[in-house]
């Protein structure tokens, strides 16, 4: 066990370096961000030119992509632009935990951006992960066990309307029953726009009323999967003659579906929440969008659009550690719930 | 929904005719599924609507703008309604489904090319070719794909012109959110490919070929390739589906296809806004994505049951 742990995190060194080198590449052409710092006036050449050279976006690729990764403490380089190398660095590089600082905010560090964000993207993020796994589970194994019938054809109809539409089709289409038609009747109706009513502040009922509509948005879609995903993990499991065995040995019904049949039809689940939970910390990136919700997912659009590199990379390395994370310890379940499954 | 060869007719004149060709018993068991056979025809009638329609209307008409008349609702002028800038929300939509689909189409034709080549090259070869590649695309799988998608979308956005085509002209953002896509999805075809080609290699008449003195690109392209069209078909159908969804995702976010050409995605782009005033804004055109990749996706279901009995039904 020790020595598979220690062999995995070896393996993800070399991943996570071809991750990095790629959306180097990608992120340093995403559009010029001096052009940007301006604000309304035009930035003047010789202002641009002295800008990019403190950014270090004047240094060639490998140059600025060493600095990202480790840092320029250890050398000194050139700030006013004579050719001599004269103000030692500051940066410490990414392996030792500076993601650098956003452009768009002049001097902020990534990481306190990012983790600013953390908490309002966990706040959506995990009660929509709860009732996806709460639902699609259950829904998934009652439509297993009656095959075929009036219930499991409705659901597999569902699940195929919900596996085949954009999200923003079903936020926008319960925006407008939930929160324009319930005005117009005169009934209770949903907020759609932000964490809390500012007017009213942030107290946990005012959160909570504002979370029903993204939360319903973005579970949609996701029962739809995980759904389908228990139904035909359930009924090959079913078919299996232990647990035909079990249930003529008179072990209470309740007992063989959980422990003989839904214990074993779990692998697969488990795949999916382990590629599904290191996306929480993602956010939504739709869905924050049409409901401004203040998270990940919108943080990094908007530093996008604006061409802010440091910020781009630092969400997605983060993102990409975390799904690592995430297999290698979805691999650690496999051999927990399947004893025929050895590590090594 | 798996319909088992054994269902097929057993009558006396099915054991005595010729033995059916793989097409053959593909077509019989692809009718046998009902929501497979009823996608292909909604599927046919999307088409229809996209490409028939441009008889009706005409281009020109889907771009002109007439703000006297912005965010009319529907009427029997302006069936589906005005957009923002008055533009008949019908017409673009005839002419956004072009596009849409057409990407769908194209972006599967590039995420083959690229699928197909890494995995045939990496199951073929093996050793160092192999780690490589397969590292390649584990780390272009562990990136979240909207992410990447985005990223990209900023990358290509605007290094390509406009472009001429049969009299019209198309957004150069079009070519790029067809190969974006391409680019971002076929990590998991190219799987699929390398695990068929691991497993072929082995063969005999793989053997006798190579024995024969078979150049290498003809076994892996002849012999080989031909051996895993099942479920490179599958997913290929599937993958329309999904380029679909994805362009309507980057279109919606604003890094997309760029107006004035149209596309079901970015129609829906900034209907947010708008949602009290004009629904019929973000109705239409979502309601259209909403049945081209449902039907997709039963006709892809259909395929797998009808191609490849032993896959797993999803």
């Amino acid at each position: 066990m020790g020595r598979y742990l220690v062999r995995r995190i070896l393996q993800a060194i070399p991943l996570l370096f071809i991750i990095s080198i790629l959306l180097f590449v990608l992120v340093q052409n995403i559009g010029d961000p001096v052009a940007m710092m301006g604000g309304r006036n035009p930035t003047r050449s010789e202002d641009r030119e002295r800008l990019r050279r403190q950014l270090g976006l004047d240094q060639p690729f490998h140059t600025q992509y060493i600095y990202w990764l480790i840092g320029n403490d250890w050398t000194k380089i050139d700030l006013d632009g004579d050719g001599i190398a004269e103000t030692p660095g500051q940066r410490k590089g990414v392996v030792r935990g500076d993601f650098g600082t956003s452009l768009l905010k002049r001097g902020v560090p990534v990481t306190d951006l990012v983790f600013e964000r953390i908490p309002n993207t966990l706040l959506l993020m995990i009660p929509a992960q709860i009732v996806i796994m709460f639902f699609g589970i259950s829904i998934g194994i009652i439509a297993a066990l009656r095959q075929y019938s009036l219930v499991d054809n409705i659901v597999t109809a569902f699940s195929f309307v919900g596996l085949s539409m954009p999200i923003f089709f079903i936020a926008l289409a319960s925006i407008y029953v939930f929160s324009v038609l319930f005005k117009q009747w005169g009934l209770p109706y949903l907020p759609v726009v932000g964490m809390f009513d500012p007017q009213v502040g942030r107290t946990p009922s005012q959160v909570a009323q504002h979370l029903i509509l993204p939360v319903f948005s973005i579970s949609f879609l996701s029962i739809a999967s995980y759904n389908r995903y228990t139904r035909s993990a359930m009924l090959e499991t079913l078919n299996q003659d232990y647990m035909r065995t079990a249930k003529a040995k008179g072990l209470r019904g309740r007992y063989v579906l959980f422990v003989h049949g839904f214990k074993n039809a779990s692998l697969p689940i488990v795949t999916l929440i382990g590629l599904d939970l290191p996306l929480l910390l993602a956010g939504a990136v739709v869905t924050e969008r049409i409901f401004a919700w203040p998270g990940m997912g919108r943080l990094f659009l908007d530093h996008l659009q604006r061409a802010d590199g440091p910020v781009v990379m630092g969400i997605v390395i983060l993102v990409a550690v975390a799904v690592i994370f995430f297999q290698i310890l979805t691999d650690i379940c496999y051999a927990a719930l399947d004893p025929r499954i050895r590590l090594g | 929904m798996t319909i088992e060869a054994s269902r097929l007719p057993l009558t006396a004149e099915a054991l005595e005719a010729p033995p059916l060709s793989i097409g053959k018993m593909a077509w019989l068991r692809f009718r046998r599924h009902k929501m497979a056979m009823i996608g292909a025809v909604t599927l046919i009638l999307m088409f229809v609507y996209a490409f028939g329609g441009s008889l009706i209307y005409t281009e020109a008409y889907a771009n002109r703008t007439e703000t006297g008349n912005r965010l009319a609702a529907p009427s029997r002028e302006h069936p589906f309604g005005t957009d923002v800038i008055g533009r008949d929300i019908l017409a673009r939509s005839i002419y956004g489904g072009q596009i849409s689909l057409v990407i769908g189409v194209a972006a599967v034709a590039v995420m083959l090319l690229v699928g197909v080549t890494i995995g045939a090259l990496s199951g073929y070869f093996g050793g160092l070719v192999d780690a490589l590649l397969m590292r390649f695309t584990e780390a272009v799988i562990t990136i979240p794909s909207l992410f990447l998608l985005l990223v990209m979308a900023k990358f290509f956005g605007g290094q390509i012109a406009d472009i001429r085509l049969l009299g019209r002209s198309f957004s150069g953002s079009v070519v790029v959110i067809v190969l974006i896509i391409g680019f971002t999805s076929w990590t998991y075809l190219a799987r699929i490919v390398r695990a068929e080609f691991l497993s072929l290699k082995e063969d005999d008449f793989i053997l006798a070929a190579r024995a024969t003195g078979t150049p290498t690109w003809e076994i892996i392209f002849r012999h080989i390739l031909p051996n895993t069209i099942a479920p490179i078909v599958v997913a290929a159908t599937i993958g329309v589906a999904a380029a679909i969804i994805s362009e309507a995702y980057v279109s919606f976010l604003g890094l997309g296809v760029q107006p004035p050409t149209a596309t079901w995605g970015n129609m829906m782009s900034g209907a947010y806004n708008y949602i009290e005033a004009a629904p019929w804004l973000w109705f239409f055109p979502g309601l259209l994505i909403l049945l081209t990749v449902l039907s997709i996706n039963f006709v892809g279901d259909g395929l797998r049951d009808a191609l490849d009995p032993r896959s797993r039904p999803m």
